[in-house]
């Protein structure tokens, strides 16, 4: 039977956590793989290589890197899962900043501790097999890619942006019809246009989608009211760094 | 046996805890020495990057530090800002705050009793080896699980890290029929969450008691969580907006968490069995009868039995969301305005661990200029090492495995949420 690791770097959990919410499949897939080394829901570790590595959080700390490398060497293929691990996540607005001063706000004694002045994406270190991208990832979208490294083909993940599905779903348009701001156009489906459907513009957790047009989103989120200073914040979230190019921060 | 007098006991990486951390006991000359609980999750700074962020984002991003608990942090964090701008929220919204919040006890504590601490009890090491002999109780506790995340997608619009809450209420407000469609499975798993009462209840559990102080937010006339004044079983009492003058936070060298204690008073316990302490008489009849029915007495200070504590918190939570849902009639509007303003705001809620405080200081153009956020793990973490010193110090008879096993299991009583635990703030050094 193949053999299933799930792997944590800087995160929230939320990730791997989607798993264990797969409430109706997680015994099938427990049937259908080895969950070899699951720290999070399970204290038997078995040793690797293994087939699947799911690989959640990012690189913040020097033991971090060496720790992705071995996780690399003993995983036939390795998926990375959520903002953090493809984009480095929220804890990447470090990057921007100055990480001594950002310590220093939150710790007495930051001499304390061990952290790299950059959150980085799994990506920037090892070779990555695919990439779900999501804060959080979609339930469907992992059990389809464990389903397909499984039989061995591709997993099918969207590059086309939210507004593809949010149209599918039949919502109305927030920016048309509300004039409410979206970053729906520029980032890339998978959440299912959840956002919209409550009336809420897109705030961007999957990330950019494929050839997203930055002046065109731009001229869109000005219409909607917002500064300068407002798009670049809506850009800086859960994604900021990946969204890097279309914020005009580069 | 000299082993048994210089020993030293390391567990480099905890399972089925939430986050990443680790245990080192220190034994000299037959006595315990030193425990540690090792919080090693890589910082985040969310404190730091939440300076000039708009007064709306907090709910969002606070959410992300918590895959587990995503809506205590929305709640605190909207209580803190509504704080601030002096926004009282009607109770129509208020009280859909509180449904969501039920789903979240739910899935949280059926994650914790089936998923990461029934195995305990059973000898195993996971819910999947459980799944192997008992495949119809896992499947109970899933079945359990999805009816709180069930309820979260509904009102949040996702389970983790919901989109539909917003300071002031919420984007939208869910339609009488959509929530009257969860009311069937809610009464399937109200006899599901009395079969887990019955099912822990029925646990060895081993002979340990603490005698912590225990703090959780009161509210006369209903089991507090998203509102509330804070209380402890030792007779103190204070307001939300007073927890900064009782509540100090220490950073010790071994970890990425705070340590915090009551000012004057120590140590301090959060979480289900404060709660249970200081509120139980509030549970509905049938959680009230379902705890006695399992032997919890009016206080439970064997950490070991805080899994039934959990169990009929969730009875009491899935009760309440049917009360909920049948009293439900939608808010005449989906928000109340909260126009920023300078000042000072501050939250509390019970997030499942326990109290979570967040505390924002807004300008005048509601930016946030300094934010603090109290999660229950550092609240809980001398306790949690209190507790592990002495559990150790009676058990030093046991070889090296067991006691190691044991130490785990003391640790998984208190359910820690290592990921919350690693993002705290000590304004007094505050230099923004």
């Amino acid at each position: 039977m193949a053999s299933l690791a799930v792997w944590k770097f800087a995160s929230c959990d939320g990730c791997q956590l989607s798993l264990l919410d797969c409430e109706d499949e997680l015994l099938t897939v427990a049937d259908q793989v080895t969950i070899a080394h699951f720290l999070e829901a399970s204290g038997d570790v078995l040793p690797g290589p293994y087939d699947l590595s799911l690989v959640e959080g990012s690189v913040t700390t020097s033991a971090d890197i060496a720790r992705i490398h071995r996780i690399r060497d003993i995983s036939r293929v390795l998926v990375t899962i959520g903002a953090c691990a493809t984009a480095g996540g929220i804890q990447a607005l470090r990057n921007n900043a100055d990480v001594a001063e950002y310590a220093s706000v939150v710790y007495a004694r930051p001499e304390y501790l061990d952290t790299l002045a950059t959150s980085t994406p799994i990506a920037a270190h090892v070779d990555v097999d695919y990439e779900l991208h999501g804060c959080p990832i979609d339930k469907g979208q992992l059990l389809d890619t464990i389903a397909a490294v499984l039989v061995g083909r591709k997993p099918a993940l969207p590059a086309h942006s939210v507004c593809f599905d949010c149209k599918r779903r039949h919502n109305v348009c927030v920016v048309v019809a509300h004039g409410e701001p979206c970053l729906g156009p520029v980032t890339r489906a998978g959440c299912r246009a959840i956002c919209p459907a409550v009336g809420r513009g897109c705030f961007g957790c999957f990330g950019p989608s494929e050839t997203p047009n930055g002046p065109a989103q731009a001229s869109l989120l000005q219409i909607t009211g917002m500064s300068e200073q407002d798009i670049a914040r809506f850009y800086r979230s859960f994604n900021v760094e990946a969204f890097a190019g279309l914020a005009g921060d580069e | 046996m000299s082993h048994r007098y210089h020993r030293q006991i390391d567990v480099p990486a905890l399972a089925r805890v939430e986050g990443e951390g680790a245990m080192h006991v220190r034994v000299r000359d037959g006595a315990v020495a030193d425990v540690r609980l090792e919080i090693y999750e890589p910082p985040r700074f969310f404190e730091a990057f939440l300076r000039g962020r708009r007064h709306t984002e907090p709910p969002d991003i606070t959410a992300r530090i918590c895959g587990i608990c995503p809506v205590a942090y929305q709640m605190s964090a909207c209580a803190a800002i509504e704080d601030a701008c002096g926004v009282i929220l009607p109770p129509g919204i208020a009280e859909l705050r509180r449904l969501l919040y039920c789903g979240e006890w739910i899935e949280s504590h059926v994650l914790h009793i089936y998923l990461l601490h029934a195995p305990d009890f059973l000898g195993l090491g996971s819910a999947l080896a459980l799944a192997r002999e008992r495949r119809d109780l896992v499947e109970r506790g899933l079945a359990l699980k999805k009816t709180g995340n069930d309820l979260i997608d509904v009102i949040g619009g996702r389970a983790i890290h919901p989109v539909n809450v917003r300071v002031g209420g919420f984007y939208r407000v869910p339609a009488v029929a959509e929530l009257a469609a969860l009311r069937p499975r809610l009464r399937i798993a109200l006899d599901l969450a009395l079969e887990t009462v019955a099912w822990v209840a029925g646990f060895e559990f081993p002979e340990f008691e603490h005698d912590h102080e225990m703090l959780a937010l009161v509210e006369p006339g209903r089991y507090a969580i998203e509102s509330g004044t804070l209380a402890t079983t030792g007779g103190l009492t204070f307001d939300v907006d007073r927890f900064e003058d009782h509540i100090i936070e220490q950073q010790v060298p071994h970890s990425t968490a705070l340590h915090a204690t009551l000012a004057g008073r120590g140590r301090y316990l959060t979480g289900p069995a404060a709660r249970y302490a200081l509120n139980h008489r509030w549970l509905t009849p049938l959680a009230r009868q379902a705890a006695e029915s399992a032997g919890l007495g009016a206080r439970c200070v064997n950490p070991y039995r805080s899994i039934i504590v959990r169990a009929v918190e969730t009875v009491y939570a899935v009760e309440e969301a049917i009360r909920l849902i049948d009293a439900y009639e939608p808010p005449r509007s989906a928000a109340v305005p909260v126009p920023a303003r300078a000042g000072v705001g501050r939250g509390a809620t019970e997030a499942p661990r326990g109290t979570l405080f967040h505390r924002y200081e807004l300008d005048a153009d509601g930016l946030v200029t300094s934010a603090r956020i109290v999660p229950p793990t550092s609240q809980n973490q001398s306790a949690v090492e209190d507790d592990l010193a002495r559990f150790v110090a009676t058990r030093l008879d046991l070889d090296d495995g067991p006691l190691t096993a044991a130490c785990e299991q003391a640790i998984r009583n208190y359910d820690p949420c290592i990921s919350c635990a690693t993002h705290f703030l000590d304004l007094r050094v505050d230099r923004g």
